[in-house]
């Protein structure tokens, strides 16, 4: 089936690119459905053939022909290399931090990049009720580092969460030492206009590269707080070729 | 010993108004023939237990059988939101639902907890969050290293209902593929029930397969497609179809009520 790649990558084909670049030297990376699903196994196609994909369902290295729409698909059970139940997922894989990376998603993000899943507005009374936590405050603490992929708005990158989920950098500098976490937390945010990073002391998230054909000024309209950016802001290199066909033909499967 | 029996007989039997029951399966072998059949009977003021409570619960909560839900992620995965989940939150249509929510790492292990009659399970989890303080959680220090840990209670459900592959005419159920908590929740509850896609004379061992022995599980019944719209690996396969449309099926209030009573709560053939 011949696949063109001759129309430019959209915002979201991008992120995807983008998030499958930062695996090119993971060992294993912890992943749920959507965008970072895609971007796993994409990476494993392009840049990573021994990546060792980890679902929250239990399977261990497995090797999807099919983007999963669910974490428990089948065939991720048949193609792993080990199903296990969740309580040893996550007391034997996760907790412990035998995982490289994990890419998360969230409802809400703020600056010091911690995430809301659980609820948009009052606990009690919510607005809207979001699915809540799941796995992600336990792997957020414990994986080696953590990836968030959100789309970039200001309903997404507000100033201040409704609910703290999943503790980031929590409120900034010494916070997860605090905390006693043992992972790094989050070490990149890739949104669909560019990518935010800690900064080194303050872990308060900076600007450091922004997408083809993006401006600093429409990160700063989608982000609901004073966005820092980066003095030596990089400009994300284009998917290739290579990259651009793989993923549309993984798509299209 | 496990007794083999029909559904609707095991599922009057073993589930009261009022019981805390968890239908157990992680995205794979998600209990719908037994979840179905308590709708069919009425089943009224359940606190209804599962870590994701998935289509299953999303529609036992729109029906109004539950009065309280414990949880630790409530959406339809790689689709979206679980509507009556969510009206029932933020709407208390049709009626109030009291929550109770967790991690997925917390929930696994009060299972476990339950499961070694222990009353409470320690992990590394929940602290800088907002569920602490909101939700069954305690500090605790490690009484060897004074390292500060996290409990959660163990969880003691009234009822158990899990689906597997196969079972033989003992009540000796043999399950496999993603095994998510169904082992816990079976070994942590008062009492359980397992649905089956078939009886089988003798159980073969399968790579990756889990036996539950007859003795520690009170009832077991036939379900065909027990699983459907989720699946049973080796014999079905999830309806991701399905699991799309029914963002549509219930969005709405009257097109829910009206799709639950003709698919559901209607008398089987």
């Amino acid at each position: 089936m011949s696949v063109a790649s001759d129309t430019k990558a959209s915002a979201g084909e991008v992120q995807t690119v983008v998030a499958a670049r930062r695996l090119r030297d993971s060992q294993t990376v912890f992943i749920g459905v959507g965008r970072p699903s895609t971007a796993a196994i994409l990476a494993r196609m392009v840049h990573n053939p021994d990546l060792v994909l980890v679902y929250e369902s239990g399977t261990i290295g497995a090797k999807p022909f099919h983007i999963p729409l669910s974490i428990g698909d089948g065939e991720l059970a048949e193609t792993a290399d080990a199903v296990v139940s969740v309580p040893e997922m996550f007391n034997y894989w996760i907790g412990p931090g035998r995982i490289d990376m994990a890419f998360l998603g969230a409802a809400q993000v703020d600056r010091y990049a911690n995430l809301n899943s659980t609820v948009i507005g009052d606990y009690e009374h919510p607005k809207t009720r979001l699915p809540g936590a799941g796995g992600a405050p336990e792997i957020a603490a414990s994986c080696h580092e953590v990836t968030v992929i959100a789309p970039h708005s200001k309903r997404t990158f507000v100033e201040k969460l409704d609910f703290l989920t999943t503790v980031g950098h929590g409120d900034g500098a010494g916070a997860r030492e605090r905390l006693g976490f043992r992972g790094a937390g989050p070490t990149a945010v890739i949104t669909d206009l560019g990518v935010l990073e800690p900064d080194p002391e303050s872990k308060e998230l900076v600007l450091t590269q922004i997408h083809p054909d993006v401006e600093p000024s429409q990160v700063q309209e989608a982000t609901a707080w004073e966005l820092r950016i980066a003095r030596d802001l990089e400009r994300t290199d284009p998917p290739t070729d290579e990259e651009l066909a793989a993923l549309r033909e993984l798509l299209s499967r | 010993m496990a007794e083999v029996t029909s559904l609707s007989e095991a599922a009057a039997e073993l589930v009261h108004d009022g019981d805390s029951v968890a239908l157990e399966g992680f995205t794979h072998l998600i209990p719908f023939a037994a979840g179905h059949e308590l709708l069919r009977q009425n089943r009224r003021e359940l606190e209804l237990i599962r870590m994701t409570p998935d289509l299953l619960y999303d529609q036992m909560i729109g029906v109004g059988a539950a009065r309280k839900l414990v949880f630790s992620y409530g959406g339809n995965p790689g689709v979206g939101s679980l509507h009556r989940f969510r009206d029932a939150i933020e709407n208390d249509w049709p009626r109030p639902v009291e929550l109770e929510e967790h991690s997925h790492a917390g929930m696994a292990n009060r299972f476990v907890a339950g499961a070694a009659k222990l009353p409470f399970a320690v992990l590394r989890g929940y602290v800088g969050t907002d569920l602490m303080g909101r939700t069954q959680v305690a500090p605790i220090t490690c009484p060897f290293t004074g390292e500060e840990l996290v409990a959660v209670p163990a969880l003691e459900p009234d009822v158990a209902i899990i689906h597997a592959q196969e079972a033989d005419r003992a009540g000796n159920v043999q399950l496999w593929g993603i095994p998510g908590v169904q082992k816990e929740a079976v070994l942590a509850a008062k009492r359980s029930l397992v649905t089956v896609e078939r009886i089988v004379d003798e159980l073969r061992p399968q790579p990756g397969g889990i036996v539950l022995p007859g003795w520690v599980i009170d009832a077991v019944a036939e379900a065909p497609n027990g699983s459907q719209p989720s699946y049973t690996l080796g014999v079905t396969t999830r309806d991701n179809d399905f699991y799309r449309e029914w963002d549509a099926i219930s969005r709405d209030r009257e097109h829910f009520t009206q799709w639950m009573d003709e698919h559901v709560l209607s008398p089987v053939a």
